[in-house]
């Protein structure tokens, strides 16, 4: 499956910033896709379900907050994971890199987070269960001044309210 | 010329009160003067002395007094405070009358001397003059009044005042700079507002870090500052009262407001709104709360920053594809592109005089500061690097101050972000120096409009 390669790359790339070994963490998310087996202590619903499971983000090109086909394969299993659990209600996060200015990139992130808002309804989650908010530059996941850590940046993270 | 001078000084930001008199007309102005319209390759060599007291108290205020403005001129990259190791007449001597061979054999050509008085009330007495040293003539000399513990602010003006004598333009000592104050790894950062004096003095940090803040931007009334706040997670433009600490959002907003500027006039707020994902310009009038929508495009319009005379803004918008430089009338006709170097452009902020607009530009993997006219003519780029960003004016358009951050290591290590201030000639870049990583500065109007 496609969106699997795409979450492989993306932890390789963690831990290569890192340089730390696999945390169990790691090791959970590139697991198999049954994962829900080996993980007990995951309640179907919840955020942990959603971000091991499904994937809880999206990732952009620079500048740019079209939705990639990766990013729209991502956003249909979490539509259809909002669908089956539908007492969740979330908050879109959108985020950017850090080559770009503050402001800009408060605007660019506000852009990231209602293109996978405006996905996840066209998909008939109801948008009242959707909320999305924009942190700009301001709150990286890999804080590395790197080209593969600013891919990891410039995302929208789906959080479980 | 005869000057009748005898003005109050309201100070807002601290609530005390000036009193200054000019007690010694000033004199023909004389040949010394500096063009800081040109890189001084050059600065000039001037003497501050301490200035003169009596008592032990009177004579630590005299000295400290006198680095304040020893500092601030030097800091200005036009003047080099000479040395006082190398001075030979003393500031006893120097009270009743300058030796002016004295100061011209160690190479002076400014003298600065001043005497300091403790009043029967309990206020500072502090009166200085400026000498040209080769002319043998005062250029300026002033008397000020004020409560001791305000010794920082009078050094202040006097700097300005003999940088106004000196070069002929207005001073920017006696300000303050609002930013935000980063601490902790990149991904968790805490950001607090914060203030201090132009000189990294008397900081102050005016919010706890408990929610994010961004991109504080001063009042020209010195009373208040409105700026981005994640309060209660819901990013929204504040105006923060200095005085009263109280912190009041602006209006009832659907979407995220950002990038809030005071209008020249400070009786309004420009900022971007958005709403399902599309920025566009507002003002709002901050007496009548009515707000006017000023751009109406699919792209991103943010940054807009409101000429002196306020009939013109310029805004950074990416209709054009990327994100470029418009001017508007303030009524939001006319959207005109100004920017047409290669690469992208940001942070446009219009100069106190009128004349420039300072913006950050990225070209080809580096960021840099600039300067433009405001037809977009005659750019000149000052400073350049990993990144360089958010420019702010000084009161007199003549210094900028901007943050510069370092790139991070392969851990999220270094990343050191601070504010400098450079010289729009591209001359005499400084470090800014304060507590932790500082970024997002905004320069104030002067305190005491001396």
């Amino acid at each position: 499956m496609r969106f699997k390669i795409v979450s492989l790359i993306a932890v390789a790339g963690v831990v290569a910033a890192c340089g730390t070994a696999p945390t169990s963490e790691t090791a959970s998310t590139s697991g198999d896709g049954s994962a829900t087996t080996s993980q007990p202590k995951i309640m179907p619903g919840s955020a942990d379900d959603l971000r091991v499971n499904v994937g809880d983000r999206v990732f952009f090109a620079f500048d740019r907050y079209e939705l990639t086909a990766e990013a729209r394969a991502t956003l249909q299993k979490q539509a259809a994971w909002m669908l089956a659990n539908s007492n969740v209600n979330v908050t879109i996060e959108g985020h950017c890199d850090e080559r770009g200015t503050r402001e800009y990139n408060l605007a660019l992130g506000d852009r990231r987070a209602n293109a996978a808002a405006d996905y996840l309804m066209t998909l008939n989650v109801p948008s009242t269960r959707i909320s999305t908010i924009s942190y700009g530059k301001e709150r990286p996941v890999d804080p590395a001044s790197t080209e593969a850590a600013w891919a990891q940046n410039r995302r929208s993270v789906t959080v479980v309210k | 010329m005869t000057h009748r001078f005898f003005a109050r000084f309201a100070c807002s930001a601290c609530a005390l009160a000036f009193l200054a008199t000019i007690f010694v007309a000033v004199e023909a102005r004389a040949e010394l003067e500096i063009d800081i319209t040109r890189g001084v390759a050059e600065p000039m060599p001037l003497a501050v002395t301490d200035f003169y007291g009596e008592g032990q108290g009177e004579k630590k205020f005299g000295a400290n007094i006198a680095s304040v403005i020893a500092a601030d001129l030097e800091r200005s990259g036009l003047f080099r405070p000479i040395d006082p190791k190398a001075f030979i007449q003393d500031v006893a001597s120097l009270n009743v009358l300058p030796r002016f061979g004295d100061w011209r054999i160690i190479s002076a050509q400014a003298l600065v001397q001043g005497r300091v008085e403790m009043t029967v009330d309990g206020r500072l007495r502090v009166e200085f003059r400026l000498w040209d040293v080769l002319a043998e003539k005062q250029m300026v000399g002033l008397a000020y009044f004020t409560i001791p513990s305000n010794w920082r602010s009078v050094a202040h003006i006097v700097s300005d005042a003999i940088y106004k004598r000196i070069t002929g333009e207005s001073g920017y000592f006696d300000t303050r700079i609002v930013y935000i104050a980063e601490a902790g790894p990149k991904t968790k950062r805490v950001k607090r507002l914060a203030i201090m004096d132009q000189d990294g003095e008397r900081h102050q940090f005016l919010t706890t870090g408990t929610d994010l803040v961004l991109t504080p931007r001063f009042s020209p009334t010195l009373q208040e500052i409105t700026y981005l706040s994640y309060f209660k997670g819901v990013p929204r433009v504040y105006i923060f009262n200095i005085d009263s600490g109280r912190h009041e959002i602006l209006g009832d907003f659907p979407g995220m407001t950002f990038a809030p500027r005071f209008s020249p006039d400070g009786k309004s707020v420009i900022f971007s709104m958005s709403k399902a994902g599309n920025s566009e310009i507002y003002v709002m009038d901050l007496a009548t709360r009515s707000v006017r929508q000023l751009t109406n495009h699919s792209a991103i319009d943010t940054s807009p920053s409101m000429a002196p005379d306020g009939k013109k803004v310029v805004f950074n918008s990416d209709r054009s594809g990327s994100q470029q430089l418009y001017v508007m009338s303030s009524s939001g006709a006319d959207p005109t592109r100004i920017s047409f170097q290669k690469g992208r452009y940001a942070t446009p902020v219009w100069s106190p005089r009128g004349d420039l607009i300072a913006f950050t530009r990225i070209y080809n993997g580096e960021f840099y500061i600039g300067v433009m006219r405001p037809d977009g003519a005659g750019e000149r780029l000052i400073t350049k690097g990993f990144l360089v960003e958010a420019p702010t004016w000084a009161p007199n358009g003549r210094v900028l101050m901007f943050f510069r951050q370092d790139p991070s290591d392969q851990y999220g290590r270094g990343g050191k972000t601070r504010i400098y201030s450079i010289d729009i000639t591209g001359h005499n870049e400084r470090e800014v120096i304060t507590p932790e990583d500082a970024s997002d500065p905004a320069w104030s109007p002067l305190i005491h409009n001396n």
